[in-house]
């Protein structure tokens, strides 16, 4: 199957800003998805509120675009009443660390069969340009007009804390390694979380400094390194791509249907 | 002795009246006076080859059934005040999106954490209003544990045929007090199964069209129908509009198909209403005092009846004025500053004859006190 037919062509144009990071995010996605040759109704995608979020309406999965930051609780019902659907839950940095960090962690913590991507550009995209738990100190944003002190959280190190068994990073500069990561971030067995550093030109870029989209990108390309890279002991600054963690853990859904068949039985 | 008879609390009597109802998932998070409904179904649910979470809050627990009610299955959340004023966006979402689920809220004394053990019934405007935004909404109460039992299915069939978050409002008193209840042979009281789409797949569904009869088929997420589901104001394929047509077109549709069948919704008991003078009107724990005053005093001759309301929303405006034509007094009993009493004096066509008989303490209402409150109001002083 092409990527457009995984699209609803009939609900675009899409409110992306030009340059925006999340449509290389959906379009790898989608790879990754016809990659695995996946029938578009074995996947549910639920999102909460933001523009990342939004990208649930423009696939053709069963789709549900939720409220702010509770995304995964709501994925956590679908995917515990149909447990054989794959279920991918998109959300904004703001989204999944802010106002959704409870449910972020307890899902971790569940380990329940949920594949999130953070699709993290460390702003407030949709309000307009707020800092968020992942813009980091001395950056700036319309609700830090001096500079942010808020210290940021480290995706990784949380989920892998809170107890994801798969962790991954990598960014929209790196589209082919999107496709790769999530692939395998959809065929792991657990909770598993994609954090994707995608460009905001329009709020972080200007606000930063940062310039154009493609400026954006290339300092993705300059700042990061495959994870256990030379570079890295050298620049310990360079951010790290890659898979950072996978273990194999007991799933919830499984675990739970085991509770099922021990009740049954001893009824 | 009867399996079928139980001497059980009302928290009991509404987890077997939601297995009997079909409800096959349950997400909650625990809170006094509301706790044990999840204890009993983390124990009923596997045991049925249904599904018990326990969730990190109760927004979480709103969420999870909201999501597992697009599996096609039956759901249900319990909790009290605080935990209901946490679920309030997603309630909303519920609404918006018009996912069938129930939300028990077994009601203490508020606000804030207020008296978490004694009995209020402080929640009736929110759960009309707590949600943001013009909405209908449905909710139900019970006295009884037999009512406790017929109003939990009915608030599944309601959830149902409405396409709607239904709302059941009972009290500490009745959530912890122990009575009998005789269960039903399964079969006695019907049960609505979800209405589903007999669209094929293939064919373009719209899952936000509604029928002639304002009925909505839905189709389970795994099915051949993908479609999507926002909280935005939405056309009939799920789809985000801000049109100005299809807005107001869901707005109407979303409080028409709740208000305009309010006779449908509308339940609740009479006693001795015919030739009453003097009306009480209650509900939930406060109407079994109520009761009591009315049951003790018609032998003496006095002209006292009882409306007990079981549908709170929609609030049946048009029924409690018939029934209150010729009474000369009302007086409205409940155990918050007068929520219904505002209702009820919109209701009527004189609002001075309506009066309060409530207790605000945490303490149960006893005929006692609705005895002496109603020296007042028949004007026979202290
Ligand atoms: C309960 C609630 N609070 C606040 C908002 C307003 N709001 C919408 S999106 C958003 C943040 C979006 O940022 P992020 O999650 O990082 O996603 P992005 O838009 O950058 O992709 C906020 C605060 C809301 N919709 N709901």
């Amino acid at each position: 199957m092409a990527i457009k037919d995984y699209l609803r062509e009939r609900f675009f144009p899409h409110m992306w800003c030009p340059g925006c990071g999340h449509g290389i995010v959906l379009n790898n996605m989608l790879r990754s998805i016809e990659q695995l040759g996946l029938s578009k109704n074995e996947i549910v995608m639920v999102s909460g509120i933001g523009c990342s979020s939004r990208i649930s309406g423009y696939v053709d999965f069963h789709t549900l675009h939720t409220i702010h930051g509770r995304a995964l609780a709501f994925a956590t019902g679908v995917k515990l009443g149909l447990p054989e659907l794959n279920v991918i839950v998109p959300m904004g940095d703001g989204d999944a660390l802010a106002i959704g960090g409870n449910h972020f962690i307890h899902a971790a913590r569940r380990n329940i069969d949920i594949t999130a991507i953070v699709m993290n550009n460390r702003i407030y995209g949709m309000t307009g340009g707020q800092f968020s738990p992942l813009s980091g100190i001395g950056t700036m944003a319309t609700t830090a007009p001096f500079r942010n002190i808020d210290h940021d959280f480290d995706v990784a190190e949380l989920s892998k804390a809170a107890g994801a068994t798969f962790v991954a990073r990598t960014t929209t500069f790196h589209a082919k390694q999107i496709t790769d990561i999530i692939k395998q971030a959809i065929l792991h067995e657990g909770f598993s979380v994609v954090e994707i550093l995608t460009q905001c030109p329009t709020y972080f870029g200007r606000k930063n400094r940062e310039g154009s989209a493609s400026n954006m990108m290339e300092l993705y390309k300059k700042n990061t390194t495959p994870i256990g890279s030379q570079a890295k002991q050298e620049n310990p600054e360079l951010i790290e791509r890659g898979i950072l963690h996978e273990v194999e853990a007991p799933e919830y859904c499984n675990e739970y249907d085991k509770i099922i068949k021990a009740a049954m039985k001893g009824k | 002795m009867d399996p079928n008879i139980k001497f059980i609390q009302g928290n009991e009597v509404c987890v077997e009246a939601a297995l009997y109802a079909g409800l096959n998932f349950f997400a909650g998070y625990p809170i006094t006076p509301s706790t044990e409904i999840a204890e009993h179904l983390a124990q009923k649910l596997p045991e049925q080859g249904g599904k018990f979470i326990q969730m990190e809050d109760e927004i979480a627990s709103m969420a999870a059934i909201i999501g597992a009610s697009l599996t096609g299955k039956k759901v249900m959340t319990a909790t009290s005040g605080p935990g209901f004023s946490l679920m309030q966006e997603a309630l909303g979402y519920a609404i918006m999106t018009e996912i069938p689920c129930v939300i028990v809220n077994v009601m203490r004394g508020g606000p804030s954490t207020g008296l978490p053990t004694s009995v209020g019934q402080g929640d009736v405007m929110q759960a009309r209003w707590g949600t943001h935004g013009d909405h209908g909404i449905i909710a139900l109460t019970a006295s009884n544990h037999q009512d406790v039992f017929s109003i939990t299915i009915d608030a599944f069939n309601l959830a149902e045929t409405y396409r709607t978050p239904v709302i059941l409002l009972f009290d500490e008193v009745v959530g912890h007090m122990r009575e009998k209840l005789v269960v039903p042979e399964p079969g006695e009281i019907p049960i609505v199964e979800r209405l589903r789409t007999s669209v094929k797949g293939g064919v373009d569904y719209h899952p936000y069209l509604p029928r002639e009869d304002g009925r909505l088929p839905m189709s389970d997420f795994g099915g051949v129908h993908r479609y999507n589901v926002t909280g935005l104001y939405h056309d009939m394929w799920g789809f985000p509009s801000n049109n100005p047509s299809v807005v107001q077109g869901l707005h109407r549709h979303l409080n028409d198909k709740i208000t305009n069948n309010v006779n449908q919704i509308s339940r609740y008991k009479e006693y001795y209403l015919e030739d009453a003078e003097c009306i009480l009107i209650s509900y939930g724990s406060a109407a079994r005092s109520a009761l009591h005053v009315v049951q003790e005093r018609r032998p003496r001759g006095e002209k006292l009846g009882l409306l007990e309301l079981q549908t709170l929303w929609p609030f049946p405006y048009q029924m409690i004025k018939e029934k209150c034509e010729n009474a000369k007094s009302i007086a409205v009993v409940e155990l918050n500053a007068g929520q219904v009493l505002r209702a009820v004096k919109r209701a009527v066509n004189d609002p001075e004859k309506v009066f309060l008989a409530n207790r605000i303490d945490g303490v149960f209402i006893t005929p006692v006190d609705i005895r002496n409150m109603l020296r007042f109001v028949q004007g026979r002083g202290a």
